[in-house]
């Protein structure tokens, strides 16, 4: 089962990536996580058609990979493995708005590829801000700045167990599946008469091991809380980071600096 | 069918992510309530079991094709809602985080639209009155697939007027109906099969498990269809209110910081680009309503006359600047970025 091993080895890439100690690994992660939302929502904010405005907010991610010594490949892989819903919705675009809105000498671009452009460039940088966000952060920081901002510590603690959980069942289901397809002709998919009894094997399974945990937790004094070391505190740096990144995406959302650029180059008119 | 921060504009994500947000707090609290912390290292496993589950391929008899699990439903006869909430709610989180599926931006709307529907619809309107207090096979069979499919339905047409009302994609929302609902009937037919079979295997292997999941539950129930009601109607009010505000002005930021600033000239400049200090100055002019003139002369048909807002300037010149501008930010953000990186690096 391919899919399910890549998606453990990628659990895995990225938890190494959040162990790097690089300046950008430093930020404290409410800093990251608050400055994350405000780039997506700027990135959001441009207009249906805007394409050349967009491409000043690429300096966060390439700053970002850069400071944070991130490695391309698997965060390209993901970006790859994401992209077909994206295109499937937007493709409708050029089909629908067939307005011709650009000129290049004989040529014109319809409002509908503009758009579609536009809509890649917004899906490159939103997917691209989340990994980075998570492969600075690692999923324990992520949580305790979510318990920052006052996010309901339920849905923190659940957040994290189930990540650690992640691990564990993710193996033994490529184990079972892996099993299941050795013994049957049909390759990967899983037959219908034995939809119920194998799942809900790796269901009770999954039950009874929860209920183990939850004694084992209980004989080392779990109380409903989970506490975290790593407490760390906001100081000036985190402030600048947030401040000046926030600036930076408000000025390129008001101001088009490629065209500025551009016209800069080739001579304006 | 998780949605994509590309397809989304911020007025639409932010309201989902209130709706889901007021959701979370409330089923929160509705655990802590109920002092069940038993049920929280039940509820990260079986979000990891989920989460591993939906990435197994079922054969659809006949087809050839192979059908998913959503989870939801099977989370809601285990947990009950609120913990079934905030486990997908958790299963989603780490889905955008770690592999890009949906996005951040987006994620209030996908909890919404594959949490609450399951959750607080289809399991206690569905599934509850169908299996009811004595439960047997054939009422666990119709119940549980029966309320997957609603809640898949009820699921994809949020996506649908989400998309809509953020006004990226062009789809119209008929179209994207008849595109949407269709689909994830099949789906539904499948995951409600799907879902059926597990239970029913733990309904005859552990007959206690589902009976003490449907217990713990009655007492919960009684409170919950005011609150629902109440947050229905909030989030049709709102989405209501928000999404005309959307489609009469599509840029929601551009528009809070008009206000925000006061200043209306913002929107008013029609005119491209006239030089490196005009441009400066006019700021927001670079997305002036539209003004493609002759572009406009040599077009014989505007479908539906619906030109949008904003492409700037059309004229090759401005174009190719824009690609050569393009390119120099590019270039310009790895070069500073790498220097940086020297700089970072020999302290």
């Amino acid at each position: 089962m391919s899919k399910m091993e890549s998606y453990w080895l990628d659990l895995k890439q990225l938890d190494e990536m959040a162990g790097n100690r690089t300046v950008l690994h430093r930020i404290h992660p409410c800093a990251k996580l608050l400055t994350t939302v405000i780039f997506l929502t700027v990135v959001a904010s441009f207009s249906k058609y805007e394409i050349s405005g967009l491409f000043p907010m690429f300096f966060y991610p390439i700053f970002l990979i850069i400071l944070g010594e991130l490695p391309l490949g698997p965060i390209s892989n993901r970006v790859l493995l994401a992209l077909p819903f994206v295109i499937f919705i937007g493709i409708f675009n050029p089909l629908l708005d067939q307005n011709p809105v650009v000129q290049f000498g004989p040529f014109f671009i319809s409002g509908g590829w503009i758009s579609f452009l536009s809509i890649l460039l917004r899906f490159l940088l939103a997917v691209t801000a989340a990994l980075i966000l998570v492969a600075t952060c690692g999923i324990d920081a992520i949580g305790m700045a979510l318990l920052q901002l006052k996010v309901p510590k339920v849905f923190v603690i659940q957040l994290l167990f189930m990540y650690r959980y992640l691990y564990v069942l993710l193996e033994e289901f490529i184990r079972t599946i892996r099993a299941h397809s050795l013994r049957s002709f049909q390759g990967e998919g899983i037959r219908p008469r034995v939809w119920g009894s194998l799942l809900g094997q790796l269901l009770l399974r999954t039950i009874d091991r929860a209920q183990r945990i939850y004694q084992a937790m209980l004989c080392r004094g779990f109380d409903g809380e989970i506490r975290l070391i790593r407490q760390k505190k906001l100081v000036g740096m985190d402030i600048v980071y947030f401040l000046g990144w926030s600036a930076f995406f408000i000025i390129i959302r008001l101001v088009n600096v490629t065209q500025w650029l551009g016209t800069l180059l080739i001579g304006g008119y | 069918m998780h949605m994509a921060d590309a397809l989304i504009s911020p007025v639409v994500g932010g309201t989902m992510w209130l709706a889901t947000a007021g959701l979370a707090t409330y089923s929160a609290k509705k655990i802590k309530q109920g002092l069940d912390e038993k049920k929280v290292p039940l509820m990260g496993v079986l979000g990891a079991f989920i989460f591993s589950a939906q990435m197994i391929n079922f054969t659809i008899p006949g087809t050839g094709s192979s059908g998913h699990l959503g989870g939801a439903m099977i989370l809601a006869i285990l947990l009950g809602p609120h913990a079934a909430f905030l486990t997908i709610a958790s299963v989603l989180a780490i889905q955008a985080l770690f592999f890009a599926d949906g996005g951040l931006l987006a994620l209030g709307c996908n909890i919404f639209n594959l949490g609450f529907f399951p959750c607080f619809i289809a399991y206690p309107f569905i599934y509850k009155q169908i299996v009811g207090e004595r439960s047997n096979q054939k009422r666990l069979f119709l119940g549980a697939t029966i309320a997957s499919i609603i809640g898949l339905q009820l699921g994809a047409f949020g996506v649908v007027l989400e998309t809509v009302s953020s006004g990226i994609s062009d789809l119209p929302f008929s179209t994207f109906v008849l595109l949407m609902q269709p689909i994830h009937l099949a789906i539904g037919i499948v995951e409600g099969l799907v879902t059926t079979a597990i239970i029913l295997f733990v309904w005859r292997e552990r007959p206690e498990i589902i009976q003490k999941a449907a217990m713990s539950e009655s007492l919960g129930n009684l409170t919950i269809k005011p609150v629902l009601v109440g947050l229905l109607a909030f989030t049709l009010i709102t989405g209501g209110v928000l999404s005309w505000f959307a489609s009469s002005n599509p840029d929601g930021l551009e528009w809070s910081l008009a206000k925000a600033t006061g200043v209306e000239e913002l929107q008013a400049p029609e005119d491209g680009i006239h030089g490196i200090l005009a441009a400066i100055q006019k700021k927001v002019a670079f997305m002036p309503d539209y003004n493609f003139k002759e572009a406009e002369e040599s077009v014989v048909n505007a479908p539906k006359g619906k030109v949008e807002e904003s492409w700037p300037a059309v004229n090759s010149g401005t174009s190719t600047a824009g690609i050569v501008g393009a390119m120099m930010t590019l270039l310009l953000a790895g070069v500073i970025g790498k220097s940086l990186q020297l700089v970072v690096k020999r302290h």
